[in-house]
C-alpha cells in the first residue's frame, strides 16, 4: 500500500525498497511462491493489494480535499457539497459490501482449493518440541530425522502435526501458510512443492525461551532423489562408523550421557528426548538452523550448548578433548 | 421533541463560591490524596499513571528495538527480550490503553453531561486504586526478578505450571484478574452515571459522541472482561491448585483457553479503539467549525461495532486447525465489521468536507489518525481474509497491523485529546508549535517503524523472536524499524515536555479555548470540584453552540428538583434524572472524601499477593480486611442511597 | 445555527418512579455476573463435547434425591423476598423483617445442602476436567449464596435498627435484585449440571 503522504515518507518508503533489494541474503518469502498453496495465497494478496490501494488513495484523497477545501474562506462551496448521507451511503456502505463481497469470494473460493486430502499423498508425521522439530515418516517405519525434512517435488504432501509440550506453529512462507501443533489434537497440513529447492520454516507460535532458533527447512528434491534419500535411511545404511576414531565415538556416545537423551538406530541409544541423530552428518544444520553443521560447531555445541543456543534443554557435558573429538567424528558420519 | 417559544428562564440566585468551593474542597496533602471521591481528581490521576505506564512500556520497545536493530545482535538475551516484549504488550493494554480511556471518560463524562460526580463516587475511587495496585503488583515482579514471559496472551500450556513453573506467569495472570475489576467496577459506574445523571434535557440523541463510545465501551468491558478474568483466573487454578482446565491429558483442553482470552480479546480492542474514535468525532467537528455528520448513524455504528465484535474472536486462531467451514464463518464475520467504520469514516469525512478545518494539533492528530487508521484497518481486512491468515499470522505483519490500529488509531487520538482536553483541566494551554512539531516527529516515525513491518511479515518473520540471523535479509528494514522507533519515541517526548512545560508557562486557557460545542467548554478551567453550580438545561446536541447564552435550571420547590441549581450544589447534591426523557427523579448524595475504598483495595491487593506467595493468611487477612471495610461502607452509606 | 430552546417543563419533576441508582448498579454488576456463569457453563458444555465420556473417569452422575428438593427450597426462597418487597413499599417494617428471615432460613439450607453434597462427592476437583468444571461452577454460586446470606443480615440488623421506613429501603431493594439473581443463576445451573448429564 504506497500511499499519498508528504514527499518525505515516500522518499523513506523509497528507500526502504532500496534496502530491501541491497541486502544481501535470501529471505523465505510468501511471495516468493514455490509450492501449490502459497502461490495461490499470493495471488489472493496481489488481488487484495491492488483492491486495497486504491481504497487507499481514493479515500486519503477525499480526507485531503476535504480538508483544503473549506480553507481560504470559500463558504459557497460548502452550500454544493452533496448531503451527508450520500457520503456515508456510498463510502461507508455501498463501496465496502461490493469490495467485501468479492473478498468473501475469495475467502471462499480459496479455502475450499486448499488443504484437502489428495490421492498418493506421502505422509509425514511432524512433532513440535521445545525447540526442535521431530520428523518421522509413518510409511516407511524407522526413518526419524530432526529439523531437516525431505519431500519429493511436485507430489501432495500430508504433513501431521501434533505435540506433547507446549503449542507450535508450522511455517514454511513458501510453500504453505500455518498450522500450529497443539498438545491433545492432531491438525493437518497438506502442501506440494512445485519445485525442487530449500524452503525455510520458523516456528511461528511463542513457545518459550528458544522460539526464535526453532527453524527448520524443508528439502524438495526431484522424486528420483528423494526415493534414494528415504531408501538410504529404510535401510539404515551409513550406520557404521568408517574409522576407529569414529568407532571410538560411538562407544563414548553409547556410554555417556548421550544415549540418554538421543538415539542412533542400531545402536544402544535409542532414547528421543532430544532429536534422533542418526543421520546427523547428512543434516545442513545444527540446533534448528541455529549454526551450520561444521565439525567445529559440533564440537562447541557438544561441549556448551548454552554457548549456542542459550537456554536450550541440552545440557553441557564434561568429556575429554579427545573424546568429543570422537564424538564429532562419529556424529558427522552418520549420513 | 416540541420546540415551543419558552421565555429564557431567570438567572441563578448568586452563589457564594469560595464557600461553596469551601464546601467541595478535599482535605489538604496525603489525607485529602488517598481519600478524595472527586471525578477529576480521579480522572487526572488515572491519566497520569497511565501516561506513566506508557512511557515505561514505550522505554522497553526501544530497548527491544534496539537489540533487533541488527541481526544477531546480543544487547538481550532471550529470556530478557521474552519479559520485555510480554510487559510492553501487558503493560500498554492493561495498564495504558484501557485505563487511560477510563481516565478520560472519568475526568469527561460528569462534565459533558452536565452533572456534579459519578453515580459512585467512592467506587470510582476504589477502581483507581484497584487498577494502580495491580499495576504495580504487576511491576513488582522487576523487583523479585520474576517477570512476566509469556507473551500477552499467554498461552497454555506455555503458561502451565508444567512448562513455567516460576512466579512469573502468576505476576501476570493474577494481576489480569485484578485490573479486570477495576474495568469492571469503571464501567459500572459509567453506565449508570450515563443513563441516570444527565442534566435535564441530555436526552440520549443529544449526548457527546464521545459518551456514546463510554457506554459502548463499558457495556462491552461488562460483557467481555468475565471472559478474560476467567481464562486467566482458571489457568491460576491450574496452576496454583491442581485443577486441570486446560490440561488435555486429564480431559482438559488447551483451546478452551484460547476461546475465553480471544472472546474477551477481541472485543477488547474495540474496547480501546471505540472511545478512541469517540475522542476524534469530538475533535474533528469542533475544528470543522459545523456539526458531526450523521450523529445517528455514528452513533449506530459504535453500537453495531459493539455487538458485531462479540461474534469474531476465532479469527485469532485460524492456525489452531479449526474446521474450515466454521473458520470461514469468522472470517466473513471479521469483514463485516469493517462496514460500521466505514459508516464512521465517511461521517467524519463528510464533516471536513462541509465545515471549514482548522489544522490545530489536536486537529493534526485527528488527521494523522484518519491517515494511519485508514492503512491498520485495511489491513485488518486482509488478515481477516482466512487463507492469507494462514500465511501472515503470528509474522511481523500482524504486528504491523496492530500497531496501526493499537499505537495509530488509539494512540494518536489519545495525543489529540491531551492537547484539546489539557487545557480544560489545568487551565493552561499546551504550546502549539511543539505540539505540531510533536505531531509531524510523531507522524514521520510512526511510519517509518510500522509500515516496514508489513514486508518483514512478507519476508517470513515470526514476531516474537529475540533476534535472526544474518543470512535471512532482514536486517536492513529492522534497522528502519528501529530508527523509526527512537524518532516516534522523541516525538512523544516532545509533547511529554510540552505538557509538563505548560503547567507551569502554558497560557492561560479560558473557559472555551476552541470553540467547543459540549457542556464541559460551559465551565471554568479547571472546573470547580462541584462542575456546576447550577445544572445546564439543554436542548440540543450542541449546546454551547445553539443555546447562547447557556441556560441553567433553578431548584423546583419539590424535593426531586431541590438539586437542580445552586441549592444543589451548596447540599452537595446532584440531580438523578429519568434515563430516557431526563426528567428529574431526586438528588443523588455526593460523598466526602473516605478512605474505605482504598482500604478495600488494599485487602484485595494482600489477596492477590498472598495467591502469588502462596501464603493462605496475608490473603485471609487481605479478605477479612476487605470485607470489614465493605461492611462498615454498606453500613454507612444508608443515606446518600436514593 | 438556530437558537435551540429548552422543552418546556423539562425540569419538573417525572412521572413515574425509578429504582435507585445503587439498584441500577446492581443490575449492571448482575450482568456481568451473569456472564461469568454463561461463560463458565459454556466452557462445561466445550469440555464435554471434546470428551468422549461425560462425566469423565467413570465419575457418576450427580445424584438428584436431595439436589431436586433443594433446588427448589432455593428458587422457592425468592417468594418471601417478594412478600417482604411489598411489605416494604407500604412501610411495613415487620412484614420486611419476616419474609427476610424466611428467605435467610431457606437459603442457608440449601448452602449446607451444598456442602453436603461436596462432602458426599467421590471425585475431587484435581482429579480431572469434569471435576474441576463441577467444583468451580457449584462452588462459586455456593458464594454467590453466602455472600447473600451475608447481606441478608446486614437488611436484617438495619430493618431492626430501625432504618427503614416506606420511603427508605435503597439497600434492601439492593439485596432483593441480588438474592433473585443468585435463584436464577441455579436455574441455570441446575439443569446444565445435574439434569443435563443424565440424558445421553
Ligand atoms: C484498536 C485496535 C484494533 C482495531 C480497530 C482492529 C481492527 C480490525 N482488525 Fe485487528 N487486531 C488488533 C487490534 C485491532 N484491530 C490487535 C491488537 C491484534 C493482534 C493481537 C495479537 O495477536 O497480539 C489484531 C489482530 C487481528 C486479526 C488476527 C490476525 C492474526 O493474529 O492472525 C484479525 C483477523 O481477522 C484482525 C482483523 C481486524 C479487522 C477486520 C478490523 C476492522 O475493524 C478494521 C475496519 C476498518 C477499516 C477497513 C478502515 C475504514 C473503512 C473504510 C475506509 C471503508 C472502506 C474500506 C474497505 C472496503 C476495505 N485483527
Ligand atoms: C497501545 C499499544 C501499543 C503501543 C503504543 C506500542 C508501541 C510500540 N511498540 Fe508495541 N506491542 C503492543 C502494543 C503496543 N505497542 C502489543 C500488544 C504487542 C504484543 C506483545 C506480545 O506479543 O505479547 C506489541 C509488540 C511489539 C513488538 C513485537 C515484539 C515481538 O513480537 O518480538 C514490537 C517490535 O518492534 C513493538 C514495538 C513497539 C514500538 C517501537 C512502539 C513505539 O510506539 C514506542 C515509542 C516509544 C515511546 C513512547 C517511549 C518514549 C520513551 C521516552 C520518551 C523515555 C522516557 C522514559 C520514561 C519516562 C520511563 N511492539
Ligand atoms: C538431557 C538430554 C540430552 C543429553 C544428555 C544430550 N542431549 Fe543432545 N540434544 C538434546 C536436545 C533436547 C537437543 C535439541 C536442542 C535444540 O535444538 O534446542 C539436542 C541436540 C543435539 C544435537 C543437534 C541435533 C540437531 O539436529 O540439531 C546434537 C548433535 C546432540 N544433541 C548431540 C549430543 C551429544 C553428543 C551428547 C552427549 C555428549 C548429547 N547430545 C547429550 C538433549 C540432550
Ligand atoms: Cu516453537 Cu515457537
Ligand atoms: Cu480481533
Amino acid at each position: 500500500m504506497r500511499r499519498v503522504r508528504p514527499a518525505a515518507l515516500a522518499a523513506v518508503v523509497a528507500a526502504s525498497s532500496i534496502t530491501l533489494v541491497s541486502c544481501r541474503g535470501h529471505s523465505p518469502s510468501m511471495l516468493d511462491a514455490h509450492g501449490t498453496e502459497s502461490q495461490r495465497v499470493s495471488g489472493v494478496w496481489w488481488l487484495m493489494f491492488s483492491l486495497a490501494a486504491v481504497v487507499y488513495v481514493v479515500v486519503a484523497a477525499f480526507i485531503v480535499i476535504a480538508i483544503v477545501r473549506g480553507r481560504g474562506g470559500k463558504r459557497e462551496k460548502a452550500q454544493k457539497a452533496p448531503k451527508d448521507d450520500t457520503f456515508i451511503w456510498l463510502g461507508g456502505i455501498v463501496a465496502p459490501v461490493i469490495i467485501l463481497a468479492v473478498l468473501a469470494v475469495v475467502t471462499v473460493n480459496t479455502t475450499e482449493a486448499l488443504r484437502n486430502p489428495e490421492a498418493g499423498e506421502l505422509r509425514i508425521a511432524v512433532v513440535g518440541k521445545r525447540w526442535w522439530w521431530d520428523v518421522t515418516y509413518p510409511d516407511s517405519p524407522g526413518v526419524r530425522t530432526a529439523n531437516e525434512i525431505h519431500i519429493p517435488v511436485d507430489r501432495p504432501v500430508d504433513i501431521e502435526l501434533t505435540s506433547d509440550n507446549v503449542i507450535h506453529s508450522f511455517w514454511v512462507p513458501e510453500l504453505a501458510g500455518k498450522v500450529d501443533t497443539i498438545p491433545g489434537q492432531t491438525n493437518h497440513l497438506r502442501l506440494t512443492a512445485t519445485a525442487p529447492g530449500t524452503y525455510r520454516g520458523e516456528c511461528a507460535e511463542f513457545c518459550g525461551i528458544q522460539h526464535a532458533h526453532m527453524s527448520f527447512q524443508i528439502i524438495a528434491d526431484p522424486p528420483a532423489d528423494f526415493d534414494r534419500w528415504l531408501a538410504r535411511r529404510t535401510t539404515g545404511a551409513g550406520l557404521t562408523p568408517t574409522s576407529d576414531q569414529a568407532a571410538r565415538g560411538e562407544l563414548v556416545f553409547t556410554r555417556e550421557a548421550c544415549a540418554g537423551c538421543h538415539a542412533v538406530r542400531g545402536t544402544q541409544a535409542v532414547a528421543q528426548i532430544g532429536p534422533d541423530l542418526s543421520d546427523f552428518g547428512g543434516r545442513q544444520w545444527i540446533g534448528s538452523l541455529t549454526v551450520p553443521n561444521t565439525p567445529a560447531n559440533l564440537e562447541q555445541w557438544i561441549v556448551d550448548p548454552q554457548s549456542v543456543k542459550p537456554g536450550t534443554l541440552m545440557p553441557p557435558t564434561a568429556l575429554s578433548a579427545e573424546d568429543i573429538a570422537a564424538v564429532t567424528a562419529y556424529l558427522e558420519g552418520l549420513k | 421533541m416540541a420546540v415551543t417559544e419558552h421565555p429564557p428562564p431567570p438567572p441563578s440566585p448568586p452563589v457564594d463560591e469560595p464557600e461553596l468551593l469551601e464546601l467541595w474542597e478535599d482535605a489538604p496533602g496525603i489525607p485529602g490524596f488517598l481519600s478524595t471521591v472527586d471525578h477529576k481528581r480521579i480522572g487526572m490521576r488515572y491519566i497520569y499513571t497511565c501516561f506513566f505506564f506508557f512511557f515505561v512500556a514505550g522505554a522497553m520497545a526501544l530497548v527491544m528495538r534496539g537489540q533487533l536493530a541488527k541481526p544477531n545482535a546480543d544487547l538481550l538475551g532471550p529470556q530478557l527480550y521474552n519479559e520485555l516484549f510480554t510487559m510492553h504488550g501487558v503493560t500498554m493494554i492493561f495498564l495504558f490503553n484501557t485505563p487511560v480511556l477510563a481516565g478520560f471518560g472519568n475526568y469527561l463524562i460528569p462534565l459533558q453531561i452536565g452533572t456534579r460526580d459519578m453515580a459512585f463516587p467512592r467506587m470510582n475511587a476504589f477502581s483507581y486504586w484497584v487498577f494502580l495496585l495491580g499495576g504495580i503488583f504487576m511491576y513488582s515482579s522487576f523487583f523479585v526478578g520474576k517477570i512476566p514471559d509469556g507473551g500477552w496472551f499467554g498461552y497454555t500450556p506455555l503458561v502451565s505450571r508444567t512448562f513455567s513453573p516460576g512466579l512469573n506467569i502468576d505476576f501476570w495472570g493474577l494481576g489480569i484478574v485484578f485490573t479486570g475489576l477495576s474495568t469492571t467496577v469503571g464501567s459500572i459506574n459509567f453506565i449508570v452515571t450515563i443513563f441516570k445523571l444527565r442534566a435535564p434535557g441530555m436526552t440520549l440523541n443529544r449526548m457527546p459522541i464521545f459518551v456514546w463510545s463510554m457506554l459502548v465501551f463499558s457495556f462491552m468491558a461488562i460483557f467481555a472482561v468475565p471472559a478474560v478474568t476467567l481464562a486467566t483466573g482458571l489457568n491460576e487454578l491450574d496452576r496454583l491448585f491442581g485443577t486441570s482446565f486446560f490440561n488435555p491429558a486429564l480431559g482438559g483442553s488447551v483451546l478452551l483457553y484460547q476461546h475465553l482470552f480471544w472472546f474477551w480479546g477481541h472485543p477488547e480492542v474495540y474496547i480501546l479503539f471505540v472511545p478512541a474514535t469517540g475522542m476524534i468525532s469530538q475533535i474533528i467537528p469542533t475544528f470543522s467549525g459545523r456539526p458531526l455528520s450523521g450523529y445517528l448513524w455514528v452513533a449506530g455504528a459504535l453500537v453495531t461495532v459493539g455487538f458485531i465484535s462479540f461474534g469474531v474472536w476465532v479469527h485469532h486462531m485460524f492456525a489452531t486447525g479449526l474446521p474450515p467451514v466454521a473458520m470461514a464463518f469468522f472470517s466473513g464475520a471479521s469483514l463485516i465489521i469493517t462496514i460500521p467504520s466505514g459508516v464512521q469514516f465517511f461521517a467524519w469525512i463528510a464533516t471536513m468536507w462541509k465545515g471549514r478545518v482548522r489544522l490545530t494539533t489536536p486537529m493534526l492528530f485527528g488527521v494523522g489518525f484518519l491517515l494511519i487508521f485508514l492503512l491498520g484497518g485495511i489491513t485488518g481486512v486482509m488478515v481477516a481474509v482466512l487463507p492469507f491468515d494462514w500465511q501472515v499470522t503470528d509474522s511481523y505483519f500482524v504486528v504491523a497491523h496492530f500497531h496501526y490500529v493499537l499505537n495509530g488509531a488509539v494512540v494518536f487520538p489519545i495525543f489529540g485529546a491531551i492537547y484539546y482536553w489539557m487545557p480544560k483541566m489545568t487551565g493552561r494551554m499546551l504550546s502549539e508549535k511543539l505540539g505540531k512539531l510533536s505531531f509531524w516527529v510523531m507522524f514521520v516515525g510512526f511510519n517509518v517503524t510500522f509500515f516496514p513491518m508489513h514486508i518483514l511479515g512478507f519476508l517470513g518473520m515470526p514476531r516474537r523472536i529475540y533476534t535472526y540471523d544474518n543470512g535471512l535479509g532482514w536486517g536492513g528494514l529492522n534497522a528502519m524499524v528501529s530508527i523509526g522507533s527512537a524518532i516516534f519515541g522523541l516525538g512523544t517526548a516532545i509533547t511529554l515536555f510540552n505538557w509538563l512545560w505548560s503547567r507551569w508557562r502554558g497560557v492561560p486557557a479560558g473557559d472555551d479555548p476552541w470553540d467547543g460545542d459540549s457542556l464541559e467548554w460551559s465551565t471554568t478551567s479547571p472546573p470547580p470540584h462541584y462542575n456546576f453550580a447550577s445544572i445546564p438545561l439543554v436542548a440540543s446536541r450542541h449546546p454551547l453552540w445553539d443555546q447562547r447564552p447557556l441556560p441553567f435550571a433553578e431548584s423546583g420547590p419539590e424535593e426531586d428538583t431541590s438539586g437542580l441549581g445552586s441549592e444543589g450544589a451548596v447540599a452537595r447534591e446532584t440531580p438523578v434524572t429519568s434515563g430516557i426523557d431526563t426528567r428529574p427523579e431526586g438528588n443523588l448524595e455526593i460523598p466526602h472524601e473516605t478512605y474505605l475504598p482504598f482500604v478495600v483495595a488494599l485487602g484485595l491487593a494482600a489477596l492477590f499477593v498472598g495467591l502469588l506467595i502462596k501464603a493462605a493468611v496475608v490473603g485471609v487477612v487481605g479478605v477479612g480486611l476487605a470485607v470489614v471495610a465493605v461492611l462498615w461502607w454498606s453500613w454507612r452509606t444508608e443515606e446518600d442511597l436514593t | 445555527m438556530t437558537a435551540a430552546v429548552v422543552t418546556p417543563g423539562i425540569t419538573r419533576p417525572a412521572t413515574r418512579r425509578s429504582y435507585p441508582t445503587a439498584w441500577w448498579g446492581m443490575a449492571v454488576l448482575i450482568m456481568t455476573e451473569a456472564m461469568v456463569f454463561v461463560i463458565l457453563l459454556a466452557a462445561y458444555f466445550f469440555l464435554r463435547a471434546a470428551s468422549k465420556e461425560w462425566p469423565l473417569a467413570g465419575i457418576e452422575v450427580p445424584k438428584l434425591e436431595l439436589a431436586v428438593p433443594f433446588s427448589f427450597v432455593l428458587w422457592g426462597s425468592s417468594l418471601p423476598i417478594f412478600w417482604a418487597e411489598a411489605g416494604i413499599r407500604n412501610g411495613n417494617v415487620a412484614r420486611l423483617k419476616a419474609g427476610v428471615l424466611i428467605s435467610f432460613v431457606m437459603g442457608a439450607s440449601f448452602l449446607a445442602y451444598t456442602l453436603y453434597d461436596f462432602n458426599d462427592l467421590h471425585f475431587g476437583w484435581r482429579d480431572n476436567a469434569y471435576g474441576s468444571i463441577y467444583y468451580t461452577i457449584v462452588g462459586l454460586h455456593a458464594l454467590h449464596v453466602f455472600i447473600g446470606l451475608g447481606m441478608n443480615v446486614v437488611i436484617q440488623l438495619k430493618a431492626w435498627l430501625g432504618r427503614y421506613d416506606h420511603g427508605r429501603y435503597a439497600s434492601a431493594e439492593v439485596f432483593f435484585l441480588y438474592w433473585h439473581f443468585v435463584d436464577a443463576v441455579w436455574l441455570a445451573v441446575f439443569p446444565a449440571l445435574f439434569l443435563s448429564p443424565h440424558i445421553r
